[in-house]
């Protein structure tokens, strides 16, 4: 009988040799055969629209799945409604992080939403991966070691827009029209730093609130600042204004058009698509209805993966080649992760991917992040209208 | 009598009891519900005992809690102060907007608070508040410990905090509404000429009933922002608003228990209708809102009612 703590030791000490040699290590939320991720999405609500993002994921993994899952691992992706409203994604992420007790969140939609959710997933440890918006506040690692952004920042934006100008018009004048709040001043000041000590080039700044009927006056006044460079930060209504108003006053200077509002259905189109002939802005992900990508064998699979996992979504939305996307970056970092599936280590292959391309991506824009940058989008193309539609041009700049 | 103060005995037990043995994720799903269920006694007397239809509560709820989020943020305050604060804030607001918006009757005093619900968000991210609201990335605040190393999780310590609120709130809603008070707001809802006849200031006691009701709205809107450690203009949309008028109607309007249902009803059915079917949730969430409108057109508390009367016959 006195031998019996000896087997007892002895049987602790097997097992837990079988799980060193394995190396297998777990967080909550990974087994053998699961890996379980959380996820909050509009699927009502103001900004429902966005929703298929989150089902095109759902379907991407159930591909995944069809194939043997990663690692062997199946995955599962519980994604749930918030409405877009703060105080649900709260209660939602709550609910995905200590009831159902996922491994790590995966791209929440919204910049409030994302927000409420910050602090309290830094506190507890656990992923918040490639949040769905372009605020810069994503990649804080310092501060904010468990959350990591997926678009290109604002600010990223507004550097390669100064790149360009620095290489091509060294010795232009420019003009800047922005929106008066976080990301109309986040994207000026990409543009300013990466002017650097040219930053004087700028020779004038106007503004304009949502509220405002047109930017017309900003437009004149802008023009007799004399410059001979334009950068256009405005959401959709505005910008159109601001390009067929550029037009009509017979100004014509080089025209940077940032990317949120290069839609040439609810833009360019409204603004005359002859007035808009020349606009230059960037890319970073292929868009479905641009027939540069008609033979491109990615889109080819993209539109092969549509019709079989997701056949009620629409091809052409850009948020379906988003959603596509940062899901296939995903499977990335859990390939990476092999067997141990902790949340540290989630983390730290997140924090380490090198020179990855997307197969929707751009030609050369490959997705780079390390400890210290946590900006997964660093590059982008620039793009010209032809009066039809958007050309890449160039490689991509950095 | 009796039966009604073992009934709430029962309660009081279940309710103190209940984070003990739930994670501390559904302990934060009832303290909403219990925030919840003060913002609905609130709007209960004014539409359910004065007969004023508010499609704006949201908007008072939403400077309840900005008003807790600044004074935590910028001031630094401890987060029990913010409440009477909140209160009191929400008391003077609702009586100003209550005097000119009380000449309205009926559906035109509802277009008149749907309008300062409608407005409230945007007001919010407006340049000249942006320095104290935080703009449309709103304010994060920090969720209180247990004081003096009490033995609880912060979420069962709000949770308990908030119980207290609630229960004092409840006392001081019966006591008002059982009283001369009350049955002035009912005569008025009843019969507003009848009611001035006996000498009854309507227009006075119709602001201060609005005063009133927005000040347990802004009560609960303080103690939701606490529990939710965050506030944001995307937070109080007019959505908010509407939800609190199906949260009374479904509860059972001008009874104090149905506060309670429906704030159960609001926390509850749409993450059950969300479950059923991710197409289309909110066509779930309308058909449990029709069965429940068909089936208890007296609301929760009415079922509930007629049940004990048919008992007793």
């Amino acid at each position: 009988m006195s031998s019996r703590p000896w087997q007892i030791l002895l049987l602790a000490l097997a097992v837990s040799a079988t799980s060193v040699f394995a190396q297998k290590k777990y967080d909550p939320g990974a087994t053998d055969t699961e890996i379980k991720i959380g996820q909050t999405m509009p699927y009502s609500g103001p900004a429902s629209a966005y929703g298929t993002i989150g089902r095109v994921e759902t379907a991407y993994f159930q591909k995944v799945n069809d194939e043997g899952g990663v690692n062997g691992r199946k995955l599962k992706l519980l994604s749930l409604d918030d409405g877009y409203s703060p105080p649900k994604t709260v209660e939602m992420t709550r609910k995905l992080v200590e009831q159902d007790e996922v491994l790590f969140i995966f791209q929440p939609l919204g910049t409030a939403a994302n927000s409420a959710i910050h602090k309290y997933l830094n506190a507890k440890k656990v992923p918040h991966l490639f949040v769905a918006s372009g605020a810069t506040k994503w990649a804080d690692p310092k501060n904010f070691p468990w959350t990591m952004g997926w678009n290109p920042s604002y600010q990223t934006e507004g550097r390669i827009y100064a790149k360009d100008i620095l290489a091509r018009h060294p010795n232009g004048k420019i003009a800047v029209l922005y929106q008066n709040d976080d990301y109309g001043k986040d994207l000026l000041k990409g543009l300013k730093d990466g002017l650097g000590d040219k930053a004087k080039m700028i020779v004038m700044e106007a503004s304009y609130e949502v509220s405002d009927p047109t930017v017309d006056s900003q437009i004149v006044s802008l023009k007799g600042s004399g410059a001979d460079i334009f950068v256009n930060i405005a959401t959709p209504k505005f910008a159109a204004l601001a390009i067929r108003k550029v037009y009509d006053i017979g100004w014509k200077p080089v025209h940077y058009l940032n990317n949120v509002s290069l839609s040439v259905g609810s833009v360019l189109t409204p603004a005359g698509l002859e007035k808009s002939v020349g606009l230059i802005t960037t890319g970073y992900l292929k868009d479905a209805t641009d027939v540069a990508w008609t033979n491109d064998p990615a889109m080819k699979d993209f539109i092969a993966f549509m019709k079989k996992y997701y056949p009620e979504g629409n091809v052409s939305d850009s948020s379906n080649v988003y959603g596509y996307s940062a899901a296939q970056a995903l499977v990335q970092v859990l390939k990476q992760c092999g067997d141990n599936l902790t949340r540290e280590n989630v983390m730290r292959q997140a924090a380490n991917l090198k020179n990855f391309q997307l197969p929707l991506a751009r030609p050369g824009v490959a997705v780079n992040t390390s400890p210290a940058d946590f900006n997964v989008f660093k590059s982008m193309q620039l793009q010209r209208f032809d009066g039809k539609q958007w050309v890449g041009f160039g490689d991509a700049v950095h | 009598m009796k039966a009604r103060s073992i009934a709430i005995a029962i309660l009081l037990v279940a309710a103190c009891v209940l984070p003990f043995v739930v994670s501390n994720f559904r302990v934060f799903q009832f303290t909403m519900v219990l925030v919840y269920a003060i913002v609905l006694l609130g709007l209960n007397m004014l539409t359910g005992y004065n007969g004023q239809i508010s499609l704006g509560h949201g908007a008072f709820y939403a400077i309840g809690a900005y008003t807790a989020a600044i004074l935590m943020d910028r001031f630094g305050a401890p987060y029990w102060l913010t409440v009477p604060v909140s209160a009191l804030v929400c008391l003077v607001a609702g009586f100003l907007f209550g005097l000119p918006a009380l000449r309205l009757e009926k559906v035109y005093l509802a277009l008149a608070t749907f309008a300062l619900g409608v407005a409230l968000p945007q007001i919010l991210k407006s340049k000249g508040l942006e320095h104290w609201t935080g703009g449309v990335q709103g304010i994060v605040i920090t969720k209180p410990d247990a004081p003096f190393g009490i033995p609880l999780s912060a979420d069962q310590w709000l949770y308990f905090f908030t119980l207290a609120v609630t229960v004092a709130m409840f006392v001081l809603a019966v006591n008002l509404l059982r009283g001369r008070i009350g049955l002035a707001m009912v005569a008025i809802r009843d019969h507003p000429l009848a009611a001035s006849a006996m000498g009854i200031d309507i227009a006075m006691y119709k602001s201060l009933t609005f005063g009133v009701s927005a000040m347990y709205t802004g009560v609960g809107g303080a103690l939701g922002a606490i529990a939710v450690q965050f506030v944001a203009p995307d937070s109080f949309t007019a959505f908010l608003s509407i939800a609190f008028l199906v949260g009374i109607v479904v509860g059972g309007l001008a009874t104090i228990e149905g506060a309670l249902f429906g704030a159960l009803f609001i926390q509850f059915v749409p993450n059950v209708a969300d479950q059923v079917s991710k197409a289309a949730p909110w066509a779930i969430y309308g058909i449990v809102l029709i069965a429940f409108m068909y089936l208890m057109p007296g609301g929760v508390s009415g079922v509930i009612r007629q049940a004990w009367r048919r008992k007793n016959v």
